[in-house]
């Protein structure tokens, strides 16, 4: 006796909430494995998946079970050369042919390291978490589509695309139900008399009560099957959706005194942000600006690839952003942010004029603004100005300091860190 | 295969390589028919179609077709899935549970020669052995394990809600350390059956807690009593630690209590299993064979259906030599499958040999001698009875002593006549669970004192505890509570101490 049964259709990922656990268990070696991968990964992939080895020890199970040493006596099969009474050398390390077969445990190969692949959702989940964007709060609703349509029950009229077949078909069995009662009650009723005809075989009767019982089914086969009384139709509603919207500057010093290395670098930083932003914040708009001399709108892929050069007036980059916030951005509907990356240098009487343009027209108008030095030598006039208006306002600007490759990372999770609501 | 032209006048039942349905259904009512035909008494079976995914899934959960959750099964889990999208590990065919009705799983990959020979191998040859050998019987409550799964499921999902996950799942790690000391190996347990498991749980739970408060009172009661009982507690040494914890240690939380009986029956039901690997994979294999080659002959397979079922039977059956470099000790499908069909052989064909080494045996009726052999025996003493010299030969055995107090191995036995009994002897000694586990039981508690509990380690073939025993420890404190002492004997001295905490 067999039963055949498909399953092929069951939810699958009956192991979700066990990987899951597993990960939360080993988030701090999962942790590492993605900030090393950060650091070293070029900016072309930074969105992969990740191997994240963990030291066999830590999730090993452990359980009783025998050491080395002591007698023991394996049987292998194959024997081609061995008589009863032959001595074999001890093979190297103690294992390998004369290992215990029992007992995999023993044996060397379960030493490794207990290696698995993250996904590249995972990854990038495991590389935000945490962050989010400093005091970002509801604006003004906007938008034409911040609306959703809502289920809210059912109603009488609606179009044939909406018919509601489960509330139809039950309408239309309460209206049969209750035009029928008395019809089959009736029914009922004849049938015991007819019974009881049959018994005393009252042919009289027996006809008459037929007829009546033939014209009472057709009644209630007349009942029409569907009526329009019985339609039924979803109705939905549309519902606003409240959104935050959000804007952020990427300003990136491209003149000649940055080097490779050091573009490099400030490319990555901003890769962490536009990969942040597009993780987390959906309808997030980024504007990227660049400046040597003069600043300039760009999209992306100039943005992070191409090499144009020049001279460095940091101000330029800031005044374009300044005028493009308030002419697209008004700051009543947008939440705005900023982020500047630079070596730090620049024209010496430019730089108080850097920190007079954030003061006066930036800062009061953004919920943050981030700036980022990538340099390995020491600190010009600019950090020394921006370092005043840190002093200034400490809830609004932020400066950071990135040496070398490792830093970026850090550096970047001290600027987005969550925050607790003060 | 001997089939003759006459013999081969039905049609096959399929010749494609596609299965389906119908064709599913086909192959198993004739494999049942011609099962049946051999004597095999089996379950129902409830055989399910899954996709490979599915198929993962099943092996994170080591066998139960429900499982609670615990983060070792998404290690599992994720171990496997690793394994095969690198190609390091190819998926088993088919999964069989231990329940009534038996349910097997297929794969939808496979082909329909697969499907035929997974029906065989688990449906009818694993089915009959979980019905018929006497440690599954004894051990095993075949149709309520399904419901005592459920109800573990959510008792543990009741437990995660009211005292947090991780509350939980430390008491899951610290059971799941000590799973294999949860059975009394020489006690007939009592089968388990989820309702009552519902409703004595209640009852279990306030009873326990009232006779601990006995055990650990620290009132002083008639000190001249307590002269006279002086005696060690626990009586006698203990070997079931989970189960000497539910009912003992001191601090534990009703819930708590119920966890380890949770996990302590959950291995209890996976005893049997440990203990008749070659047994049960060798008779199904057996089986699968016998089966199909009788379907062979009759004509209901076709030539190229046997060739594919030959190739995939021959790969799981082979046996590497101890030299080869993929040698991972002795495969059980092979050591099994060769002792059944040798037995067969005896019945059939009978040597000179056979009828020294066999005489009960020898042109006996194979069909009841292989029932036998398959009711009454675990691993060990299969082995022990069964292996023939013939089997010993073809497989080529000996066995080779490793003394640590000596430089080099030593052959002690080959296949020949003067070898024959101590590599038996061995091999079957190495299907001992003494020998696979540390033998430790509970050897007192100090009632009056510290609360300590001393495990008592008796050493096997002087073999040293493993480096892992202070973490298998660690966990044994976090049930008990209060220090937990390890000793470990041979020759009735005491070698090496442990101790939690250190």
């Amino acid at each position: 006796m067999s039963y055949l049964i498909d399953r092929r259709e069951n939810a699958k990922n009956k192991n979700m909430v066990n990987r899951r656990r597993f990960m939360e268990r080993y988030k701090q070696h999962i942790k590492k494995a993605v900030e090393k991968a950060v650091d070293n990964r070029s900016i072309t992939d930074m969105e992969r998946g990740e191997d994240v080895p963990i030291p066999a020890g830590d999730v090993s199970e452990p359980v009783f079970h025998h050491g080395q040493g002591g007698r023991r006596t394996i049987v292998h099969p194959g024997n081609e050369e061995f008589m009863a009474g032959d001595r074999v050398q001890r093979p190297q390390g103690g294992q390998g042919g004369g290992g215990g077969s029992s007992d995999a445990s023993d044996q060397g190969e379960g030493e490794d390291d207990f290696v698995f692949q993250l996904t590249s959702d995972e990854f990038m989940e495991v590389l935000f978490d945490d962050l989010e964007l400093p005091n970002m709060t509801k604006r003004h609703l906007k938008g034409t589509h911040s609306f959703k349509y809502e289920h809210a029950g059912f109603s009488n009229d609606g179009v044939p695309a909406k018919l509601s077949v489960t509330r139809t078909m039950k309408a239309s069995r309460m209206r049969h139900i209750a035009l029928n009662a008395r019809r089959k009650r009736e029914r009922e009723a004849l049938q015991e008399t007819l019974l009881a005809a049959q018994h005393s075989g009252d042919e009289l009767t027996l006809r008459r009560i037929g007829k009546q019982l033939q014209d009472l089914e057709k009644q209630i086969r007349k009942v029409t099957f569907l009526d329009d009384t019985d339609l039924r139709y979803n109705l939905h509603v549309k519902k606003p959706i409240p959104t935050s919207q959000a804007v952020m500057f990427c300003l990136m010093d491209v003149s000649g005194s940055m080097d490779q290395a050091i573009k490099d670098m400030a490319k990555r930083f901003y890769l962490l942000l536009y990969l942040f932003l597009k993780k987390h914040y959906e309808r997030t708009e980024i504007v990227f600006i660049r400046h040597h001399t003069i600043a300039k709108e760009v999209d992306e892929h100039e943005f992070f690839y191409s090499r144009e050069t020049g001279g460095t007036v940091v101000s330029s980059a800031l005044q374009l952003m300044d005028e493009i916030m308030h002419e697209r951005y008004s700051p009543d509907e947008w939440n705005i942010y900023g982020a500047q990356a630079s070596d730090g240098d620049n024209w010496n009487d430019d730089s108080p004029k850097c920190a007079k343009i954030l003061r006066e027209n930036i800062l009061p108008d953004v919920q943050h603004f981030a700036y980022v030095e990538i340099t390995k030598r020491s600190h010009q006039a600019l950090w020394e100005e921006y370092a005043k208006l840190e002093e200034e306002f400490p809830e609004l600007f932020a400066q950071q300091h990135i040496r070398g490759v490792g830093d970026i990372f850090s550096v970047f999770r001290q600027l987005f860190q969550k925050r607790l609501a003060a | 295969m001997t089939a003759t032209a006459e013999k081969k006048s039905a049609t096959p039942i399929s010749t494609g390589s596609e299965w389906t349905f119908d064709l599913i259904d086909r192959y198993d009512r004739e494999i049942g028919a011609v099962a049946e035909e051999f004597g095999l008494d089996t379950y129902a079976n409830q055989i399910e179609i899954i996709r490979s995914d599915q198929m993962l899934d099943a092996y994170a959960s080591i066998g139960m077709p429900i499982g609670y959750n615990h983060w070792s099964f998404g290690k599992h889990f994720v171990e496997a899935e690793q394994g095969y999208q690198r190609g390091h590990m190819g998926l088993a065919y088919e999964i069989v549970i231990n329940s009534d009705p038996c349910i097997a799983y297929l794969m939808e990959e496979n082909s329909m020669t697969m499907q035929a020979l997974v029906i065989a191998h688990a449906c009818y040859g694993h089915n009959s052995f979980f019905k018929g050998n006497y440690l599954f019987r004894s051990w095993t409550d075949a149709s309520s394990i399904v419901d005592y799964l459920v109800f573990a499921r959510q008792y543990i999902a009741h437990c995660e809600e009211r005292y947090g996950v991780h509350e939980v799942e430390e008491i899951l790690d610290s059971c799941h350390a000590l799973m294999n000391y949860g059975v009394d190996r020489y006690k007939r347990p009592y089968p388990i059956s989820a309702e009552e498991e519902q409703k004595l749980q209640r009852e279990r739970e306030e009873y326990i807690q009232r006779n601990l408060n006995d055990l650990w009172r620290t009132l002083p009661s008639h000190e001249k009593e307590e002269e006279a009982t002086k005696d060690v507690f626990p009586s006698e040494p203990q070997e079931n630690l989970l189960y000497f914890i539910e009912k003992n240690a001191p601090l534990l939380e009703p819930w708590q209590r119920e966890i380890v009986r949770i996990v302590r029956k959950i291995g209890q039901y996976f005893y049997p299993q440990r203990q008749t690997q070659v047994m049960n994979e060798g008779w199904a294999s057996f089986w699968h064979y016998t089966l199909l080659n009788e379907l062979y002959d009759r004509g209901l397979v076709t030539d190229g259906f046997m060739m594919e079922f030959l190739s995939s039977h021959t790969s799981v059956l082979t046996q590497l030599p101890f030299n080869h470099p993929g040698y991972s000790g002795i495969n059980p499908y092979a050591l099994g499958f060769a002792i059944y069909s040798d037995l067969r052989r005896m019945c059939e064909n009978p040597t000179a040999e056979d009828e020294e080494w066999f005489p009960d045996i020898a042109g006996g009726n194979w069909v009841e001698v292989l029932h036998t052999a398959m009711r009454d025996f675990k691993d060990e003493s299969f082995v022990l009875q069964f292996l023939s010299p013939k089997v010993m030969r073809d497989l080529k055995l000996f066995s080779v002593i490793d003394d640590d107090s000596e430089d080099t191995f030593l052959v002690s036995a080959i296949h020949n006549d003067p070898g024959y009994r101590e590599v038996r002897e061995l091999l079957a000694s190495q299907y001992n669970v003494g020998d696979k586990e540390p033998n430790i039981q509970v050897a007192s508690v100090d009632l009056r004192g510290d609360r300590s509990m001393l495990l008592r380690h008796t050493q096997f073939e002087r073999r040293p505890m493993g480096e892992s025993t202070n973490e298998v420890l660690k966990h044994v404190y976090r049930l008990w509570k209060f220090p937990v002492k390890l000793e470990s004997i041979w020759n009735g001295s005491v070698t090496e101490n442990f101790k939690m905490p250190v």
